[in-house]
């Protein structure tokens, strides 16, 4: 199995250790990983604040870049990507179609829908497995971010990995399904509400007495990170990758 | 809209700042909010073919709505033959035209309306006063909203973001000058705030010789309108007066009385969380008032409004669907921390950021803000019984602020210029876009953010200190993660290396 690794731009700018984590996992769990370097950014940014035309030339070149038959999968740990790639792009290929731009796009675009996969739901759904072979002693909450949970439906893909690590203890996040206010532009257009929803999602965490709050987006835990240590609390924002990536051997932070 | 409630709203960032800081506010919605949306879902859980209802919901709409033009003629016809008169009324100034002469034929100076968003909508309440018309609201948050010279802040509960101990004061200072007063010694109790508001109300009941209502359902083939509602005052509105005057969005319209199955089904548990909710009065036509019960004269006032420009726009059509349920805004985080008041429309939550600025246009700077007001997070679709997509609706409308682009307008089709002030944003995203259609660009600027990692500020300039002002930024890493793979595993990277773009 050969899979080509969509790390993000965000991931591969600001948190290269989960991309790290990604490679030592699939790589430990038998797969071929590899990083095509041209790519850049599938462009959700652009078509959710409402640049759909400028999103578009990333659409194409982010499927000249993943599009190629030596690919089984196109892997990224991400739910809000992975759900731009697989929700939206079929989406922006009818668009474009309904404006009159005929079959382009959405022919284009067609190749890199289906083989594109959230981590979790690559691991349980095309390599079957729920137990990686992970060991992290720490108690976690875990929070599914919105795209993961309602775009992507990953469900409990994500808490049955974590189940099945080593030493793990999972704890149940209250309001688990609340948005924690990241929403890319929202967060910096609407910043009053941004804030207050972060804050009431690090109080949700905090009460669970976890030390550890874990997700399945960089992007979210980026917001509640950056909330976090504003209010001062113990609860550490880590990728599921990196969880999933952490062996007795090579522990991860 | 005029009517003028809402006019000169300011933006929804700035609305909603207010409504963050206001603790007292936050914690009635949110206690409000949780405790119907966790009901709502236990009533949804109990139908096994809730999908299938949603889905049948969402058609019947669709349908209706692809062929609005021949279901409103048949509705016209059937409100004909049953007594009734049809007005069309293309704008709310028209519409409140029409209202305001058919009341004045009465020579009545009074009238008793039961809760209707379209009559809010367009401002009649205001219209009629203006021409020395009193409307008494009769639903009892709409009564609350009204006597505390307030605004509506829910579909549904109007009143949701007053406490009891708030509704107390308002009754006790302010019913004396509607009518009959509140009794001495008014408690905050639920009980006697309610016996309080049923013996104002039945004074003006009585008294009553014209009633407005709007309307949840209007069927084509009987010319039946219906409205459910769980207090029952509205029913008295329906049946009390001589003259029964109906204003109603022409999206209300459905085929036949057998569609009312699905949403009689759908509505009352995702409003109320209710089986079944406990009025649901029908009225067609005229009835013989010396034999029955109900109005001797009844008028019809179909508002268009921006409705048929909404209709003729392909993804934002959907929101026209929208049965008033009011579940979006009970899962809405945005709307349990910003408050109904910050959205400035009588449609305020998920459903109001997409409806208000398809109806009045985004000219204005809280049109505008709107579609902005979300963080897309999806609850809203999830839990929708007609199954709108807000979020695609959202993204849709925010095209039209920051591109402009082809919309309907008044009938016509009209270019739109983009909203003022994304000048900026406008060319950061282009520039962003040109940086990442070239993978070399992006890496120098990883480069460079790496180097400069040291003398990183960890507040932003410009618009983005909004983000740092209350968030930490990460901080840069030494490597970015492509450095890494080229340093450790660059001799095994496939076909596709940074050299074949540039
Ligand atoms: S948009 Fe859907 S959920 Fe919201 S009020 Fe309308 S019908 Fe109800």
């Amino acid at each position: 199995m050969r899979v080509a690794l969509f790390l993000t731009c965000v991931n591969d700018t600001l948190y290269p250790d989960t991309g790290r984590a990604v490679v030592k996992l699939l790589t430990r769990l038998g797969v071929e990983v590899d990083f095509p370097m041209a790519q850049t950014c599938c462009g959700q940014a652009h078509y959710n604040t409402g640049y759909r035309h400028q999103a578009e030339p990333l659409a194409r070149h982010f499927s000249d870049v993943f599009g190629s038959d030596a690919y089984d999968a196109i892997v990224t740990p991400s739910g809000s990507c992975g759900a731009m790639v697989r929700e939206l792009y079929p989406r922006m290929g009818e668009r474009a179609r309904a404006e009159g731009r005929g079959e382009g796009l959405a022919r284009t675009l067609a190749p890199v829908v289906p083989k594109t996969y959230e981590l979790t739901e690559f691991l349980v759904d095309v390599l079957g497995v729920t137990d990686v072979g992970a060991y992290y002693p720490h108690k976690v909450t875990y929070h599914p971010t919105c795209h993961g949970l309602r775009s992507l439906g990953l469900g409990e893909r994500p808490t049955r990995l974590l189940r099945a690590v080593e030493g793990l203890e999972l704890v149940e996040l209250p309001g688990a399904e609340e948005c924690c206010g990241f929403g890319g532009t929202f967060a910096v257009k609407n910043s009053d509400v941004s804030a207050a929803m972060g804050t009431d999602k690090v109080r949700n965490a905090e009460s669970t007495g976890a030390d550890v709050l874990c997700a399945a987006d960089n992007s979210c835990l980026m917001h509640i990170a950056g909330t976090a240590t504003r209010l001062r609390t113990a609860v550490r924002p880590v990728h599921i990758a990196e969880i999933l990536a952490s062996t007795e051997e090579e522990p991860l932070s | 809209m005029s009517g003028g409630t809402f006019v000169g709203m300011p933006a929804f960032p700035e609305a909603a700042h207010e409504a963050v800081g206001n603790t007292t506010l936050r914690a009635n919605l949110r206690h409000a909010t949780h405790t119907i949306r966790d009901k709502r879902a236990r009533a949804v859980a109990e139908l096994d073919d809730w999908a299938e209802l949603r889905e049948a919901g969402r058609r019947i709409k669709d349908h209706t709505l692809r062929h609005l033009d021949h279901y409103l003629m048949r509705l016209e016809e059937s409100v004909v033959r049953a007594g009734g008169t049809v007005h069309w009324a293309a704008d709310a100034d028209e519409a409140n035209r029409i209202v305001t002469a058919l009341v004045k034929a009465t020579g009545e100076s009074e009238v008793v309306k039961v809760k209707s968003m379209a009559t809010q909508e367009i401002g009649l309440n205001e219209a009629l006063e203006a021409e020395g018309i009193h409307a008494y609201e009769t639903d009892l948050a709409e009564l609350i909203v009204q006597l505390g010279h307030d605004r509506p802040s829910h579909i549904l509960v109007p009143a949701i973001h007053r406490n009891r101990g708030e509704i107390r004061d308002i009754f006790a200072k302010e019913m004396a000058d509607w009518g009959r007063p509140a009794p001495e010694g008014l408690t905050d109790s639920p009980a006697e705030l309610a016996e309080a508001a049923r013996l104002h109300l039945r004074e003006k009941f009585l008294r009553a010789k014209v009633g407005i209502s709007g309307a949840n359902f209007m069927v084509a083939e009987t010319g039946t309108l219906v409205v459910v509602e769980s207090e029952g005052n509205g029913r008295m509105c329906l049946t009390l007066p001589e003259t029964l005057i109906s204003v109603v969005g022409i999206e209300k319209t459905i085929p036949t009385w057998r569609d009312l199955e699905v949403f009689l089904q759908t509505l009352p548990r995702s409003s109320t969380a209710e089986r079944m909710n406990p009025y649901t009065s029908m009225w067609t036509g005229t009835t013989d008032a010396a034999t029955a019960d109900g109005p001797s004269t009844f008028h019809l006032v179909l508002l268009d409004n921006g409705r048929t420009d909404t209709l003729a726009d392909e993804v934002g059509r959907q929101a026209l669907r929208c049965i008033r349920c009011s579940a979006c805004l009970n899962v809405c985080p945005v709307y349990e921390r910003a408050g109904g008041h910050a959205y400035g429309s009588v449609y305020p939550g998920p459903i109001g950021a997409i409806l208000s600025p398809q109806l009045r246009g985004t000219r204005s700077e809280i049109d505008a803000s709107l579609p902005y007001a979300s963080s897309l997070c999806g609850a809203c679709y999830e839990v929708c019984p007609v199954a709108i997509d807000i979020p695609e609706v959202l993204v849709h409308l925010r095209e039209r602020v920051v591109q402009g682009g082809e919309a309907t307008r008044q009938g016509v089709k009209v270019t739109l210029k983009p909203a003022k002030g994304h000048a900026a944003e406008r060319a950061a995203m282009r520039a962003a876009g040109l940086a990442f259609a070239r993978p070399g660009a992006l890496r120098a600027g990883q480069r460079i953010a790496s180097r400069t990692r040291r003398f990183h500020p960890r507040m932003l300039p410009g618009p983005g200190r909004a983000w740092s002002a209350t968030r930490d930024l990460p901080k840069v890493p030494a490597e970015p993660f492509r450095d890494w793979w080229q340093r450790t595993r660059g001799d095994r990277s496939g076909g596709t290396t940074e050299g074949n773009d540039a």
